[in-house]
Order: structure tokens, then sequence, then C-alpha cells
């Protein structure tokens, strides 16, 4: 009984290399089956996210499955096995139970701390739960790993700081207007940036993106994608005088918006605060803007700045969410080495019964004539013989020890478990 | 006997200015609670005191300076629980309480012994008068609150310092909202308290208005909040201007509320 990890993430592969390993749709049933089917596998899930595939397992010898795991892998998705080798990590014992752990709190994530992780860990989970690939040692490892994925959430703050220029644009929006919803931004240059946060602007709730461009037909273009407005560019200043929210980046080597200027449109929109990011370099809005009542202006330092602190202040709580994985590996780990010794003593018993039931037949063929009672008294005579004798080592294997994996080792050979058991199989 | 409940009052409201001081640093959901709970016991034995004082006087118990600023401080705190529920801003506790404790210590130090009734004041006007005005001056109490948290939030987003209490402060929006909404309560209050005022007095005494102390200051406040009102909605003065205003008049109104019992002229003197 070993937890076993393969995997490959954004840090050990490209994306198409990720987007060629993935289970996506109904491949991840029947991938998981055709995993779960390998040799040596008792439990199986598998994990496919954008960002991370990994394979995880209850096995009986790591190096064998491994074998078996890239093979499969590279079959499955046709797909060469040195480059393979190249992508995959493989974690068992301790570091595979510290990964998934690890992989639940968001501490593996490209941005750490992002949120969506836990919730495709636990559809990934249901999916095997439901296709009855997952047993014992599974189940309990995940439910686990959930659950400090939770703890993680609730005790740092992990994931309370934006680590996006255009993530903490949005949040300084928030905390200039009370709701983005019906807010009225505008774009002035349509530079990729600009998209960008105005992407997260309409997704956080802004209802309408007007567009100016020194290229007209690239304003509508934009305009388009947002179901916004294109204006044109000479007429940006009188278009100004409805937004909330202005997002500058355009390729001007001057300022584009003056003090005076704004200060017009401020009045015009009855001092109406206005959220201005100057998010072009060289700067385009002239910094005395910001002085202006109502006016908040930030340029693209501003954010990288918060961006930054952000960042440090993330890596702190990171910290705190290892120290809460490393908490809970140790009970993890206990709880399923005690596992081993419970098998050892079913095994024990079974060996016992089997003895005991061979030598019974053996011997009542011999005596035919021996009547019910004197029957009832040999088999019982049997079982307190036999009882007798396992009741020790059980009781030590139960003590769980410091000696006990030894305990379980030598009893495994004295009674010939191992070999009884590789006979069966 | 009955005053054991108001010293009660005041060191539950003490303990809850304590904590909300302490809740401005620490943000734990118990420090909230518990400033809240505390404010909520001072509050309903204030309310205990007070229904107290009517029965035993047999009139509305603002009759003396103890009693005004003593139900001053009541108001307050019935409006800050009324914003609380609906707008659940915890954080204004520690803007509202500090406010509240000024009046409640003056208060404290002036006489309390219920005295017979100056018969000028007996009059049905005295209840109307005395509540519209204080509930509306509370309603600034607690816009001088909110401009203070305004002004506090928009030094964080000007100044680009994104620490302290900015995360944990409403939007600016919110906030200038919130204001233009109390003084919007609060003004119609304070112009029905002039005009019952003059009611009264013409009344009691025969003459709407002699320009007594008290009658030229709320005249000045009234000033100031039509102004605020006025300016917001034609020249568009909102935010920090209207915060700012906000918090001069309810300046004005202490002012105004403590000089005249200074200066003991007039028939407001023991108001």
């Amino acid at each position: 009984m070993k937890v076993f990890v393969a995997g490959l993430n954004h840090r050990t592969a490209e994306i198409d290399d990720r987007e060629k390993l993935a289970f996506n749709g109904n491949k991840l049933v029947e991938g998981l089956e055709k995993f779960k089917n390998l040799p040596g596998i008792k439990e199986a899930m598998i994990l496919s996210t954008c960002n991370r595939v990994e394979l995880y397992a209850n096995v009986e010898n790591i190096a064998e499955t491994s074998e078996s795991v890239k093979t499969f892998l590279s079959e499955y998705h046709n797909i060469n096995r040195d480059h393979l080798n190249k992508l995959l990590y493989i974690y068992d014992d301790i570091d595979a139970v510290r990964h998934i752990f690890r992989v639940t709190s968001s501490l593996d994530s490209m941005v750490v701390g992002e949120p969506q992780i836990l919730g495709q860990f636990k559809s990934a989970f249901e999916i095997a739960h439901k296709h009855k690939t997952t047993g014992m040692l599974l189940n309990r490892l995940m439910s686990k790993a959930i659950s400090v994925g939770k703890k993680v959430r609730r005790e740092t703050r992990i994931a309370e700081h934006a680590i996006s220029v255009s993530f903490v644009a949005v949040e300084l929006a928030r905390k200039i207007f009370s709701d983005l919803s019906g807010k009225v931004s505008m774009l002035l240059g349509a530079g990729e940036m600009s998209e960008l946060a105005a992407r997260h602007l309409v997704n956080n709730g802004v209802k309408e993106v007007i567009v100016a461009n020194r290229r007209y037909e690239r304003a509508c273009e934009l305009a388009k994608e947002f179901n916004g407005r294109p204006v044109a560019f000479d007429e940006f200043l009188q278009k100004m005088v409805r937004a909330d929210i202005v997002i500058c980046s355009t390729g001007a080597q001057h300022f584009i918006l003056t003090k005076a200027q704004v200060h017009k449109v401020m009045k015009e929109r009855k001092q109406r605060p206005v959220f201005i990011i100057d998010i072009s370099v060289p700067r385009n809005v002239d910094p005395e803007v910001g002085d202006l009542d109502n006016v908040y202006l930030y340029n693209i330092d501003d954010l990288k700045d918060f961006v930054d602190k952000n960042k440090f202040e993330r890596q702190k709580e990171a910290e705190k969410a290892e120290q809460i994985v490393e908490d809970a590996l140790e009970p993890f780990l206990k709880w399923m080495s005690s596992l081993d010794s419970v098998p050892t003593i079913v095994a024990l018993r079974d060996k016992s019964a089997e003895i005991k039931q061979e030598e019974l037949i053996k011997l009542l063929n011999k005596f035919p004539e021996l009547g019910e009672k004197e029957r009832e008294a040999i088999e019982h005579m049997a079982a307190a013989i036999i009882n007798k004798l396992i009741h020790p080592p059980t009781m030590a294997l139960k003590e769980n020890g410091e000696d006990r994996d030894t305990l379980i080792a030598a009893i495994r050979r004295l009674y010939g478990i191992d070999e009884t058991e590789s006979k069966e199989k | 006997m009955e005053v054991i409940l108001f010293e009660l009052a005041l060191i539950f409201y003490f303990a809850s200015s304590v904590v909300a001081i302490i809740f401005l640093f620490k943000s734990v959901m118990i420090i909230s609670r518990s400033m809240l709970v505390l404010a909520g016991i001072g509050f309903a034995l204030h309310t205990a005191y007070i229904i107290y004082r009517y029965v035993a006087a047999g009139h509305i118990p603002i009759a003396n300076f103890h009693e005004a600023t003593s139900f001053f401080s009541w108001c307050i705190v019935l409006i800050f629980f009324m914003l609380h529920f609906r707008y659940r801003i915890s954080l204004l506790c520690a803007f509202t309480m500090p406010i509240v404790m000024i009046l409640m210590f003056s208060s404290s130090m002036l006489p309390k012994e219920i005295k017979p009734l100056s018969p000028l004041l007996q009059s049905y006007w005295l209840g109307i008068h005395t509540i519209v005005a204080f509930l509306g001056n509370a309603a600034f109490a607690l816009a001088s609150g909110i401009g203070t948290m305004y002004l506090v939030q928009e030094r964080y987003v000007k100044s680009k310092h994104l620490g302290g209490l900015f995360a944990r402060l409403p939007s600016l929006q919110t906030l200038d909202e919130l204001n233009y909404r109390l003084i919007t309560f609060g003004f119609p209050l304070l112009t029905l308290a002039i005009i019952t005022g003059a009611l009264w007095a013409e009344s009691a005494i025969g003459t709407y208005w002699r320009w007594d102390t008290r009658e030229v200051w709320s005249l000045i406040t009234w000033f100031i909040y039509a102004i605020v009102l006025h300016a917001r909605l034609t020249a568009g003065w909102r935010g920090r201007r209207a915060a700012i205003l906000s918090i001069v008049g309810f300046l004005t109104i202490l002012v105004a509320f403590f000089g005249i019992k200074l200066l003991q002229k007039g028939y407001h003197v023991f108001l």
C-alpha cells in the first residue's frame, strides 16, 4: 500500500504538451478506467486541468507502476516516451502526500492562492469515486487533501491579495465605486494591455465600453469584442464626460490628457468620480490631473508597486500555508501505516484458520466413527490452540510500538504469509 | 437610584468605544461582535434610564442640560444601529462612539435631579420640538462620522497608500451616498425643529423669533446644510467637499450646543 503520483504541470510542460496529455471530457473516465486496470494499481484517480495533469494511485510497487504508467500515457496520448520522461514528475510515499496537499492548497499553482484548483480537484475526486476507482486509502487521502485546502483558504490570506495589474485595477475601482455594474469604461488607445484591463472590468460588471483609437478600424474591432461603442479619437474628450473608468494606453509620446481638459470634463459630469488608469509608457496623462477633486489617477508603476507588494504578502501567507500542509502530513502518514498491521493480522488469522480446517478434515476422515459430541470437542480444541497461538503476535501488531514495522516484516516471514499471498496471485 | 442605569450605560458605551478603537487596528470577528454587543447593552440601559425619567417626571425628559445631552447621545446610538442593520459598516462604530462619549461624559457631570418644569416650558411642543431637533442633529452627527471615514479612505486612494484601513473601509461612493442620505434625512428634521420652535415661542411668549443665541446658531447650521445639499445638486459638490462640510456642520452644532450653556443667555439656557 503506497501512494503514487505521476504528473506534469505548468512548470514542467509547455501548454501544447499539457493539452496533448490532458484527459478532457469523455477521455477522463475512459483514461481513468484504463489507468485503474494497469497491473499493481489498487486505486486510481486522475486530475486534469489546464495547468496540470496528475495521476494518483494506491500501488504495490512504485518502480513497476512508474514504468507501466509511462507506457500507458505515451500509448494513450500517442506521445514520444523520451519526451514524456522529461515532462513527468513522480512522487511516492510522504512526498506524494505532500504534493497532493500542496495542490489542493493552491501552493503548486501557477498563481499561488488561485481559488479554482480546489473545485477542480473535488470534481476529479467525485468522478473517481462515482466510478469506484478509489478505495479506502485514496478516499481518505483525497478527503483529507480537500480539507487541508479549505483550511489553508480559511486560515491564511493567501487568496486575498490581487497579483496582476488588471486585478489591482479592479480592486481599486471597487473601492472608488461601490458597484461596477452600470459603470461606463473608456479605452483610450486599443493596445493589448488596455484590452486585458477592460476584459477584467467587464467580467466584474462594467456595462459599457467606449473605445477611442487613432486608427478607427481598430477601435471598431475592439469595441465589437465588448459590445462597446467606437468613437473617433478627436472626439474622446466629449465622450469622456460619460466615462467613470478611463484606461489610457496610446503610443503617444506626450500627455494627451491635461489638467485643464480633465477639469472641464469633471465640471460637465458634475464632479462624479473618475478613475483614470494610465498604463502607457511614456505616460499619457499629466500627473497633475490626479490633484483634481474626485479624480483618481494611477499609472502603470503605481499598479505594479501594489502587485509586487501583494506578491510579497502572498509569499508570506504561502509560508503559513506550507506549515499547515506539513502539520497535516504526520497524522495522515500515521493513519496510513497503522493500516499495514491490519492486513497482516487478517492474513495471519486466515492462514491459521486454513491450517486448522485442513488438519480437521484429515483427522475426521481418518475416524469416521466419531460421534457428534467428540467431533465438536476436537474442533473446539483445534480452534482454542490456534487462537492461543496467534493471540500474542496479534496483540503485538496491534500495539503500534516503535518496532512495529520490524514486527510486521518478521511475522510475515515467520508465518510465511508473503509466500501464501504470492501463491494465491 | 435610576442614576445607576445612566452610569452603567456610560460604562458600556465606554467599553464599546475602547473595543472600537482596538477594532481599528485589529480586524477580528470577536472584536467587532463584542464592540456591537457592548454598545447594544449600553443602549438598552440608556433607553431604560430615559423611560424611567419620563415616568418619574411625567414629561419628556429633555428638560435640563443633563437630559438633553443624554438624549442627544441616545439618538446618535439609535441611528447608528439603524444604519448598522441596513449597511453593516461596523467600522462606523469607531467613528461614532467618540462623539457619544463626549456627550455622555458631559452629561454625567451635570446635575441630574428632576426639578419641576418651568411654566414656560409646559407645553406639548416640548416633546415634538426636542425630539425632532435631536434626531436631526443625531443624523448630522453620523453624517460627520461617515464624512470622516470618507476623508480617511480618500486619503488612502489619493496618496496611493493602500494599507491600513483601506481594505476594510467601504468604497468612496458608498460613503458619499450615505453621507448624502443622512443629511437629506437630518435637514427636514432641522427645518421642522426651527418651525416648531418658532410656533412654540409664539404660544409661550407671543413672538415667533427673537434672535436668541440658540435660534441664531440653528439658523447658521441650517444654512450650512442647505449649502451642502444645494451645492451638491447644482455644482456637484460631492465627495471630499461634502464630507468636509458635513464635519464643519456638526462642529457648528456642537459649538452651539455647548456654547449656549456657557453663555447662559436666552430661554434655551437649560438646553
